[in-house]
C-alpha cells in the first residue's frame, strides 16, 4: 500500500492562502499527473505534501496509507517513502553527489550500506541514466547544467526507491533525448507499491510516462479531473477552456 | 597513584596525576624566570634574555583590541609558568612511563599509528615527554628536538635564528612567551634534504591553571622540504588556562615549509600565539590551521616574504562555538619584487560563538610584480551567531595586484530542507552543509586529521541545534 490522500487541504505561505481545499487520492500502484497556470498552486503542494517549514497547513489533512503525515519532519516523511523530485533542486556546496546519496540512502533504509555494495548500486544507475561516472565526487548540484539536476533527482529516486514519488516539473529545461531517459528512469520504478504524482505543463512528457489520471488545478484546488483526453482539451484550448 | 577524573562530557576531558619533579609555583616574577632556568639548566645568556624579556613583558600594555574578547579576565598571578616532567626525553616508545601512554591513549592515539609516528615528538606538559627521531632522518642531518634540547645542542644554528622573526617585543605575549617558554619543537633540515614523511608533535596541557608556552624554531636550508604538523587538545578546566606559543620559520632559498595546526583546545583556554614564518628567494611557505575549541583564540599565521618570487599560503578554519571567541586571520608583507601570496579564511559561528577576521597585508615601497589573493567566507549557523571582518590592506604603488573578496552567510534553508527531504535528519543536514562550507579547505589537511576534523566539526554543528 501507498496510497496518498489530500483531503480538503489549505495551504499558507506567509499569510497568503496558497491551497485551498484540494482534494486529491492517488490509490496505489497509480501514477498521476497535475496540470495547471503559473501560479495555481502546483509546486505550493509538494512542497506542503513534503513538509517545507515555509508551507503551513491551515485546513485539511494528507494521509499517506491511510495515515495523517502533516505533524511529521520533512526527514520522517522522506523515510516513510515520500520523495520530491525538487523542480529547482538546492545547490550543496562541498557535499559530493556520493557522500550525499549515500548519506540519503543509510537515513532511509536505517543501516549501514558497504561502499563496495552502495557504488555498485550507484554505478549502475548512473549508466542507466547515462551519467558520467566523474560525477561522484563533484558537489551536488554545485554548477549542473539544468538538464543535468533533473537527472540527478531521478538518479536519487532510483537509489532510494520511493514509495510515493512527487515529479515537480521533471521535463522542464530536458531535451528531448533527456526527456526519454529520464522516464524511462521513472518508468522502471512503476510497480503496484509506488504512487506518483507528475506536475507538468505539457503534453510532451505524459507521451513518455502515461498517467492514469490526470487533474487540472486551478484557484489552489482540482477543477477538472480526468484521463489524457483532458490534456487534448488543454492543448486545443488552453487553461481557460477547463475552467482555470 | 590517584585515580584519574574522567568528565565524560567530552572525550578529551580528562587528566592524569603526575607528580610534578618541578614546579614554579603560581604567579611571575623575576624569581618565576630564575626558576625556570635554573631547573632547565640554562647558560646565563639565555637567562639574561629571559629577565630581559619579563621586563618588556610588564612594560607592554595588551592590544587595543584585545578587549572584544574575554581577554580582560586573565589574572597573570594565578597562572603556573613552569612545571616540568623531570624525566629525561625518551627515545624509544617502550621508555615512556605507562601514565603517560595511557593519556595517549586516551588522546585517541593508537597504538598501531606509532609506527607512522616516526620522528614524532609529543609533548607531555613542558617537556617533551617522548621524543624519537627516525635514524634515516639524523643520517640526512635533520635535526627534530624538542627546544630545550635544540638550545643546548644545536645552539650554533638555534642562536642565529632564535627571536629574530618574532622580536621578542612583538607584542605582549610574545613577551611573556620569551621570558617563560620552555618545550616546543626545533627543526632544521639542511640544504637539498626533502623530508617525504611529515613531523608530528603531540602535546597538551595537563595541569589546572598552567600555561603551556612553547617555542618552536623551524629552520629549513636552501633547497629543503618538510611539513611539520602539530596536532593538540586539552582537558578542560573551572579555572583558566593560558597558552601562548611563539612559532618562528625560517624558509632560506627555495626552501619549502608547510606547518599544518589543528587545534581543539578545552572551553577554558585562551589561546594566544604568535606565529610568523620568513620566505627567502624562491622559498614557499603554507600555513594550514584549523582552530576549534578555546575560549578565545587569537592568531594571526603570518608571512614576510623577503626574497625574490617568494610564494606564501596562508589556509585557515575557525569554529567558534557558544561562549567562543576566535580573532584569527592571516598578515603577509611583501618585501620583494614578484612574490605572491593567497590568503583563505573559513569560519563558522555556532550559537553566540563569534568569528572574526584580523587580516593585514602590505606591499613594501617601490615593488612590483607582487600579487595578493584573500578569501574570507563566515558562516553562521543561528541568530545569535556573530562575525567580523578587520582587513588592513597597505599596497603601495600601481604595479601590483591585491584582491579582497569577503562574504558572510547564514546556513541556507532550503538546503536543509533539500537534505531533509532525502530522509537525513536536521542535525546531520546541519552537520553536512557547514563540513562542505570548509571541505575544500579540509581536504588540504593529511588524510587522518581531515576525518578528525569532520568529525569535530560535525559534533560542533550539532549542538547548534541543542
Amino acid at each position: 500500500m501507498s496510497a496518498l490522500e489530500i483531503k480538503e487541504l489549505s495551504v499558507s505561505v506567509e499569510g497568503k492562502v496558497v491551497l485551498h481545499g484540494f482534494s486529491l487520492l492517488i490509490p496505489s500502484g497509480e501514477v498521476h499527473a497535475l496540470m495547471g497556470p503559473n501560479g495555481a498552486g502546483k509546486s505550493s503542494l509538494a512542497n506542503a505534501i513534503a513538509g517545507h517549514p515555509s508551507y503551513k497547513i491551515e485546513r485539511g489533512d494528507i494521509l499517506f496509507n491511510g495515515s495523517s503525515i502533516v505533524d511529521l519532519l520533512p526527514d520522517e516523511r522522506a523515510r516513510l517513502g515520500i520523495f520530491l523530485s525538487f523542480q529547482y533542486p538546492a545547490e550543496l556546496p562541498g557535499v559530493s553527489v556520493a557522500n550525499f546519496i549515500r548519506a540519503a540512502v543509510e537515513a532511509r533504509s536505517k543501516e549501514h550500506v558497504s561502499a563496495t555494495e552502495f557504488y555498485k548500486k550507484l554505478y549502475e544507475c548512473m549508466d542507466f541514466l547515462h551519467i558520467d561516472r566523474s560525477f561522484t565526487s563533484r558537489s551536488m548540484n554545485v554548477g549542473f547544467s539544468g538538464g543535468e539536476k533533473k537527472r540527478f533527482e531521478i538518479l536519487q529516486m532510483l537509489m532510494l526507491r520511493p514509495t510515493c514519488a512527487l515529479l515537480d516539473e521533471i521535463d522542464s529545461g530536458l531535451d528531448v533525448d533527456a526527456l526519454k531517459i529520464v522516464a524511462e528512469g521513472f518508468n522502471s520504478m512503476r510497480s503496484a507499491g509506488m504512487s506518483a504524482l507528475l506536475i507538468t505543463h505539457y503534453r510532451r512528457l505524459l507521451h513518455h510516462i502515461v498517467p492514469d489520471a490526470v487533474h487540472v488545478i486551478g484557484g489552489g484546488h482540482v477543477v477538472r479531473s480526468g484521463g489524457l483526453e483532458l490534456v487534448d482539451s488543454l492543448e486545443r484550448g488552453g487553461y481557460q477552456s477547463v475552467g482555470t | 597513584m590517584e585515580s584519574e577524573i574522567y568528565n565524560a562530557q567530552r572525550d578529551s576531558d580528562f587528566r592524569c596525576d603526575v607528580t610534578y619533579a618541578y614546579d614554579s609555583g603560581y604567579g611571575l616574577s623575576h624569581g618565576t624566570v630564575d626558576y625556570i632556568s635554573a631547573a632547565k639548566g640554562e647558560e646565563a645568556w639565555l637567562r639574561e634574555f629571559r629577565h630581559g624579556a619579563l621586563d618588556t613583558f610588564f612594560s607592554k600594555t595588551l592590544p587595543p583590541w584585545f578587549d572584544c574578547g574575554n581577554i580582560g579576565a586573565i589574572d597573570f598571578s594565578k597562572i603556573r609558568y613552569y612545571l616540568a616532567h623531570g624525566e629525561e626525553v625518551k627515545q624509544t616508545w617502550e621508555d615512556v612511563p605507562d601514565r603517560i601512554k595511557e593519556t595517549f591513549a586516551r588522546l585517541g592515539v593508537p597504538e598501531n599509528e606509532r609506527k607512522f609516528l616516526a620522528g614524532v615528538e609529543a609533548q607531555f606538559d613542558s617537556e617533551a615527554a617522548y621524543s624519537r627521531m627516525r635514524d634515516a632522518l639524523l643520517k640526512r642531518g635533520v635535526i627534530f628536538v624538542d627546544s630545550t634540547v635544540g638550545l643546548r645542542d644545536y645552539a650554533h644554528i638555534f642562536r642565529k635564528f632564535f627571536a629574530t622573526v618574532v622580536p621578542v617585543a612583538d607584542n605582549k605575549f610574545s613577551a611573556l612567551n620569551s621570558a617563560v617558554f620552555s618545550g616546543g619543537s626545533f627543526i632544521y633540515v639542511p640544504a637539498g634534504v626533502k623530508v617525504e614523511q611529515p613531523l608530528q608533535a603531540y602535546f597538551r596541557i595537563n595541569s589546572e591553571s598552567f600555561g603551556q608556552f612553547e617555542r618552536t624554531l623551524i629552520v629549513v636550508d636552501e633547497g629543503a622540504e618538510v611539513t611539520y604538523l602539530e596536532g593538540c587538545t586539552a582537558p578542560r578546566f573551572d579555572t583558566s588556562n593560558l597558552h601562548s606559543a611563539v612559532v618562528e620559520v625560517v624558509a632560506l632559498a627555495g626552501a619549502k615549509i608547510q606547518y599544518i595546526t589543528v587545534q581543539n583546545w578545552s572551553n577554558s583556554v585562551y589561546n594566544l600565539v604568535t606565529k610568523r614564518a620568513v620566505a627567502h628567494a624562491g622559498a614557499d611557505i603554507r600555513w594550514i590551521d584549523c582552530n576549534i575549541g578555546s575560549k578565545f583564540t587569537a592568531k594571526y599565521p603570518a608571512i614576510i616574504l623577503k626574497g625574490e618570487r617568494a610564494r606564501g599560503e596562508i589556509l585557515s578554519i575557525a569554529v567558534a562555538s557558544s561562549g567562543q571567541h576566535h580573532d584569527t586571520g592571516a598578515k603577509v608583507v611583501h618585501l620583494a619584487n614578484n612574490t605572491s601570496s593567497n590568503i583563505t579564511s573559513k569560519s563558522v559561528s555556532i550559537r553566540d560563538g563569534v568569528a572574526s577576521y584580523r587580516g593585514l597585508l602590505r606591499t613594501g615601497p617601490g615593488l612590483s610584480g607582487c600579487k595578493n589573493k584573500t578569501r574570507c567566507d563566515a558562516l553562521l549557523l543561528n541568530g545569535e551567531s556573530k562575525s567580523s571582518t578587520h582587513p588592513k590592506i597597505q599596497a603601495i604603488g600601481g604595479k601590483n595586484r591585491v584582491e579582497h573578496e569577503a562574504s558572510v552567510s547564514r546556513i541556507d534553508g532550503e538546503q536543509i530542507f533539500y537534505m531533509m527531504q532525502r530522509g537525513i535528519g536536521e542535525k546531520h543536514a546541519v552537520s553536512l552543509s557547514v563540513n562542505g562550507f570548509v571541505n575544500d579547505l579540509i581536504r588540504e589537511f593529511p588524510m587522518e586529521y581531515g576525518v578528525e576534523l569532520k568529525r569535530l566539526i560535525e559534533l560542533e554543528a550539532e549542538n547548534s541545534l541543542g
